[in-house]
């Protein structure tokens, strides 16, 4: 498991507070995770803040699932 | 009550009559303000005048570059941004049969695009505290409508169609979006009325006589207090009861 999939899932369990297991490569932030539209603005938010990286608002809207969310920033970097 | 020590807030048209009572009255109760404006001179002595906890931003509201800037130039100058009153307004008056596309569309943006700008430029740094507080000031003529000001009007109803919206999106972050709504105020733009029509404006306000800046502040201060949390969406009218909505 590598240090970005690490940070990434812990800032998913600390904002949307669900179970470290849950949160699979598949794991859709609004489906699986109870997300609202509004906590996937702010997921994105922490992901800029944790990496440094800017996530334009047009890639945003593919990260739906927690394996995207980490491809895209392994992307970024 | 209405205790704002340690909060930050952005105040737009602090060079005007309005405005610099809004920004004394929050900084009187203990807020951090940025004073907003076009003019630096008139900011820049109300900025002496409050001593601590002032800090001028200049800011042409026109100009959208400089809109886009102001929320992180306010968040660097105070350490943050609570509060957001965006109290900037012009007017460009006209029958419509004689407003011109460029009248119409400079009322609008600065009245009502610039507002949005700075709400959207606000709202990270609000969503990430859970807490804060954005104070929209529209006017009973967005409820009732003005002969001559038909994009003055539309901007301000617009104003409050947005803040609504904005209320909503944002609730369950502690932050609140409100509009205040004034009738006639005393201010530099009114002086200039003749008395004939100083007196036909006030026969139609049941508290017959015009309001002050600081009746304007008082409901901005309270829409900004830790007091008024559940209030969200909300228009209060600041009229005297001229229209009674």
């Amino acid at each position: 498991m590598s240090d970005i999939e690490d940070r990434v899932r812990k800032i998913v369990v600390e904002h949307l507070g669900v179970e470290e297991e849950k949160v699979t490569e598949n794991a859709s932030f609004i489906d699986d995770l109870g997300a609202d539209s509004l906590d996937t603005v702010e997921l994105v938010m922490a992901f800029e803040e944790e990496f440094g990286i800017e996530i334009p608002d047009d890639a945003a809207e593919t990260i739906q699932t927690f394996g995207d969310a980490v491809k895209f920033i392994k992307d970024a970097q | 009550m209405f205790e704002l020590s340690g909060r930050k807030a952005l105040v737009t048209g602090a060079s005007g009559g309005i405005g610099a009572t809004i920004a004394e009255t929050l900084h009187g109760a203990g807020a951090t303000v940025g004073l907003s404006g076009t003019r630096e001179g008139p900011l820049a002595d109300l900025a002496g005048r409050l001593g601590d906890r002032a800090h001028v931003l200049p800011c042409d509201l026109s100009d959208a570059a400089a809109v886009d800037a102001l929320p992180k130039q306010a968040a660097e100058a105070m350490g943050g941004v609570d509060i957001l009153v965006n109290n900037a307004g012009m007017t460009r008056d006209n029958l419509l049969m004689r407003l011109s596309d460029e009248d119409w569309a400079a009322v609008l943006s600065v009245n009502l695009t610039a507002a949005m700008k700075l709400c959207r430029g606000v709202l990270r740094g609000m969503m990430k505290a859970r807490w804060g507080r954005i104070v929209n000031v529209s006017s009973v003529v967005g409820a009732t409508g003005n002969p001559g000001q038909t994009n003055y009007a539309a901007a301000k109803a617009g104003m409050v169609g947005m803040s609504k919206s904005l209320a909503h999106e944002v609730a369950t972050r502690g932050i609140t979006v409100n509009c205040i709504a004034p009738g006639f105020i005393e201010t530099a733009m009114t002086d200039k009325l003749s008395e004939e029509q100083k007196k036909a404006i006030l026969r139609q306000i049941p508290s017959g006589r015009m309001g002050t800046p600081a009746e304007v502040a008082g409901a901005v201060l309270y829409l900004s207090s830790p007091e008024a949390a559940y209030v969200t969406g909300a228009v209060l009218h600041v009229n005297g009861g001229m229209a009674m909505i």
